[in-house]
């Protein structure tokens, strides 16, 4: 693993029909975990947070270790500062939005909370809402107080489970530009889960590829998914042949003729 | 009318609803979301009131809380008077009786809330305790509104366990359904009857709370 690492995980973990052995090394601020269905992606996700604990592994967020099982250290969810949105979030549906963004910020004193409030209601736009109940909210605006509510108590890494799925697609680029933006503002690395490759190309940093739960390949987006990208736009008709980039694992995911 | 026994019987409701409670909500807690696999052993047995005889539930208290047990013993010692035929006991025997009445419901409001607020919650950094207090109660409050009502409604109509453990004491241990009873072999019918009705009333009233109040969370 290497020394400036700033999430490294090495997470075996058997669930179902799932059987997950993976090992990655985040080095870019940006990581996109790409992958089919089904392949494990929310699994490590919901084990990185805390959610899930693995039958084996170690996992380190900048060089503090939250996972050992064969040491036994297990930090805790809510002691690891990480945050978390998945595709459909749960927002506290008895809480206003205010309520809900306020929820994770209790150890700051109260000037500081409603100042932090205030500046997620900005970056997310959702001032209009805040003595709203998430059952009166669309599925954008809902989508938005995760997010806000996630990155409220300034967590060190960020992990997104396809959030975006349900925005269209110009308040997905307005948020996501927004969001990068805060992120790199703040140092905060993020990992991204995504099965749509143009969304992967379109967010750009490194990517991790999952296949069967097992890591694929790790590298450079436009790298990695070069081969997935060629025999999309193959079968789109867009390309007749393949461009020859260098790729480490391009002979297991070289496109088939 | 007896008054006292009307008295005695709010008396007993209430003070019963509010231990139960105090009782069934970190056991129902414990139902919905612990994982011991002995689980199942604890469900049972909060559920065997429902199904059990009130005069096998009476008998065995009786029995256990009297002098010829251990633990009967030692809560002879600790309070300085046998539990039976007094209001401490028909508490406990009551407790005993109606906690299927406050356990069923609250364990499925518990059920009901969707894993993924709670994982919100803990990797919000939120304890057990906060979890409880902010999230779960709030959200099971029907539920827990729902309990306590059948709770008080079901003590306030209890016969068989409330005869075997406390008698008919006046004062200390006849409650209104006793006093029916005990109205309804000395042939006084019409006594009766307003008993019977009042005891009637109290159950649809607190059945149309439940019910309201329900819609009302349900609305909101």
């Amino acid at each position: 693993m290497p020394d400036h690492a700033l999430l490294t995980a090495n997470i075996a973990h058997r669930v179902g029909a799932l059987d997950l052995h993976i090992s990655f090394s985040l080095t870019s601020p940006w990581t996109v975990l790409f992958g089919p269905s089904g392949a494990g992606k929310s699994t490590i996700l919901r084990i990185l947070a805390g959610l899930t604990q693995p039958q084996a592994g170690i996992i380190t967020l900048q060089h503090r270790t939250l996972l050992d099982v064969e040491k036994g250290i297990l930090i805790p969810a809510g002691q690891r500062k990480i945050g978390f949105v998945t595709q459909q979030p749960a927002l506290f549906p008895h809480m206003t939005v205010r309520r809900n963004i306020a929820f994770g910020l209790q150890s700051l004193t109260k000037e500081k909370r409603d100042q932090r409030i205030t500046e997620m209601l900005r970056l997310f736009r959702i001032e209009d809402l805040a003595e709203r109940l998430p059952g009166r909210l669309s599925g954008g605006e809902y989508q938005r107080v995760a997010l806000a509510r996630a990155l409220a108590p300034e967590p060190r890494f960020l992990l997104l489970d396809e959030p975006f799925s349900g925005l269209d697609a110009d308040m997905k680029e307005s948020i996501l530009n927004e969001l990068t933006t805060w992120l790199a503002a703040r140092s905060v690395p993020t990992l991204y889960v995504s099965h749509d490759l143009a969304e992967a190309y379109q967010t750009g940093g490194d990517a991790i590829v999952i296949e069967q739960g097992r890591t694929e390949t790790q590298g450079p987006v436009d790298q990695v998914l070069a081969p997935r990208r060629e025999r999309l736009l193959r079968q789109l008709g867009i390309v007749s042949r393949p461009t020859q980039v260098p790729v480490p694992g391009e002979s297991q995911t070289a496109p088939k003729p | 009318m007896d008054i006292q026994a009307l008295w005695l019987t709010l008396k007993l409701a209430t003070v019963t609803t509010v231990l139960l409670l105090c009782f069934a909500i970190p056991l129902s807690f414990w139902l919905a979301f612990g994982k011991a696999r002995w689980k199942i052993v604890v469900e049972a047995l909060a559920t065997l009131p429902l199904l059990l005889p009130p005069t096998v539930l009476g008998f065995y208290l009786l029995v256990l809380l009297g002098p010829r047990t251990a633990p009967g013993r030692l809560l002879i010692h600790l309070i300085g008077h046998p539990v039976a035929f007094s209001f401490s006991g028909l508490v406990i025997g009551s407790m005993i009786y109606s906690l299927p009445f406050a356990v069923q419901p609250i364990t499925s409001g518990f059920s009901a809330i969707a894993p993924e607020i709670l994982d919100a919650a803990h990797l919000l950094g939120a304890n057990r305790l906060r979890v409880l207090m902010e999230i779960l109660l709030p959200l099971a409050r029907r539920a827990i509104f729902t309990g306590a009502m059948l709770c008080f409604t079901h003590t306030i109509g209890e016969f068989g366990v409330v005869l075997m453990i406390g008698g008919d004491i006046p004062g200390a241990t006849r409650t209104l359904s006793i006093a029916m009873y005990d109205q309804v072999q000395d042939f006084r019918y019409a006594q009766a009857n307003h008993t019977a009705l009042l005891l009637l009333t109290v159950s649809l009233v607190a059945l149309l709370f439940v019910y309201a109040w329900g819609r009302q969370v349900r609305r909101a």
